[in-house]
């Protein structure tokens, strides 16, 4: 493995492996001291040209539970005010000595960009609607961790497929894994065209409610023009919100995710974001998790035996 | 390919090893006794299960994977990660660390780097089935099963059991580093 640009064409094997490598990480970051020395001497830099809180935060933490030293960039502090190119931006920062990048953009193929102008390993962390492979990582560990297996699951992933990087990496990852998946929104929600998406899709949540293991909420992304295709954030909650009523018709051993930052009130009420069953505080510590076996992985020697 | 010890043999080392470890430490109490994946788990089982014959009193045994603490994960390809699993706080034990060959003890001085993360142990002590020389640390074995003279590019295995579906240990002529990484 080089890089991790997307899920779409990950293998079996490949997805195991990282899992596997990240349960043992999971078990050091439960050790009284979270730290091992794999990437001593390694540099990551984490260059975030869209915000983020927690995928930032989780790389990084992962890098230094490693060991690794970061080189952090945030566009907002940085040259790019000043006319710098992304380009310009990224060969500097290998310049420093950069071993990894972990890119994060709003433009699709921004990572696969930089993996060319640098020839350095990348991770991609976002890029716009397109893929977020790492997200999906983490969520299929904490399917995984919940169920054993991903095998025969049945997954609906419901909300803004449409503008979803999430939902476009999580669709490969959880049916490479054995798992049923159901995009569930409505018709202005989905996209376009979904020739090639392993899933199937249903446009009325409650006449499928109760026929899932997992529930993957998505948060409506307004930045990206999911507010505006919907009539008002009202009338969604009213139909694809998880409500405390359409919580209680799930089945009872159905799980709850969501990749964060969850906003109470329109896709999720309070009451089913704070039950247990809903594993939104697992999803972020098992990101360090998963998050620290691909850095491992990519830094590691396989490199030069492909 | 030459058989060098055979299931017999290693049977009558480990139950040496385990009456020497007894002897040096005057007992088993406060002993750990941790194998190094993969090889040296289920040997570590093995010694424990004869300590606690020989001194009716419970050892505990664990495993440990070196795969986060190798000083050359840039040049070998990736081994995946297996469970590290050590019973309780190392803190103040007797760790008797145990490894199917010595080699160059680059593999030990992983283990031992794996092993501070896991509390402070009062004492380490490294047990092998064979010696084959060429270390490129200064490390050495307090129990050693048989001490094998090799060239550098022989290549040592040792069989066990369970994972293996017998016990032996073989040499043979080859280019590869040998197999105690």
């Amino acid at each position: 493995m080089k890089h991790m640009l997307t899920m779409e064409g990950v293998d079996r094997p490949t997805l195991d492996s990282l899992l596997n490598d990240a349960d043992e990480f999971f078990e050091v970051m439960h050790r009284p001291i979270p730290k091992v020395p794999a990437l001593r001497g390694k540099t990551v830099a984490t260059m975030f040209f869209e915000p983020s809180t927690r995928t930032k935060l989780s790389f990084e933490r992962a890098a230094k539970a490693l060991s690794a030293d970061i080189l952090s960039f945030s566009p907002g502090t940085s040259s790019l005010k000043k006319g710098e190119s992304l380009k310009d931006t990224v060969l500097t920062v290998k310049a420093m000595g950069a071993d990894l990048m972990v890119v994060r953009h709003s433009s699709t193929g921004a990572a696969w960009r930089v993996a060319e102008w640098t020839g350095l390993p990348v991770v991609n962390g976002g890029d716009g609607c397109h893929q977020h492979p790492t997200q999906a990582l983490l969520d299929s560990l904490t399917l995984r961790q919940h169920f054993g297996s991903l095998e025969g699951l049945r997954i609906a992933i419901v909300g803004d497929i449409r503008h979803s990087r999430v939902a476009r990496s999580d669709v490969w990852a959880f049916s490479t894994l054995g798992a049923g998946v159901t995009l569930i929104a409505p018709p202005t929600l989905l996209p376009p065209d979904m020739t090639g998406w392993p899933a199937a899709a249903r446009t009325d949540f409650d006449e499928v409610l109760d026929e899932f293991d997992a529930i993957y909420l998505l948060r409506v992304q307004a930045e990206r023009g999911g507010a505006s295709v919907f009539p008002s954030v009202a009338e969604y909650r009213e139909r694809f919100g998880m409500t405390d009523a359409r919580f209680n018709r799930l089945k009872p051993d159905t799980i709850v995710l969501h990749p964060g930052p969850m906003i109470r009130g329109i896709e999720i009420d309070s009451g089913p974001a704070d039950d247990p069953r809903c594993k939104v505080l697992s999803q972020v510590t098992n990101g360090v998790a998963v998050r620290m076996a691909v850095l491992f992985q990519l830094l590691g020697g396989t490199r030069e035996h492909e | 390919m030459r058989l060098v010890m055979s299931g017999e043999d290693m049977s009558r080392v480990l139950r040496r090893i385990a009456h020497e470890i007894i002897e040096k430490n005057r007992g088993v109490s406060n002993l750990v006794v941790v194998g190094i994946r993969t090889r040296g788990g289920p040997l570590a089982e093995r010694l424990a299960a004869l300590l606690e014959e020989i001194e009716a009193t419970k050892v505990p045994s664990g495993i440990v994977d070196i795969g986060m603490y190798r000083d050359d994960i840039d040049t070998r390809p990736h081994i995946e990660l297996g469970p590290t699993e050590v019973p309780g706080d190392l803190d103040g034990s007797t760790v008797v660390l145990v490894d199917d060959v010595l080699f160059t003890g680059r593999t030990i001085r992983a283990a031992l780097d794996a092993l501070a993360d896991m509390g402070r142990a009062a004492v380490v002590q490294l047990a092998v089935i064979v010696d084959r020389g060429h270390r490129e640390l200064p490390i050495r074995a307090d129990f050693v099963g048989k001490n094998l003279p090799t060239s550098h590019n022989e290549h040592v295995t040792v069989l066990v059991a369970e994972i293996d579906g017998e016990d032996g240990v073989w040499i043979e002529g080859s280019d590869d580093e040998g197999s105690d990484r």
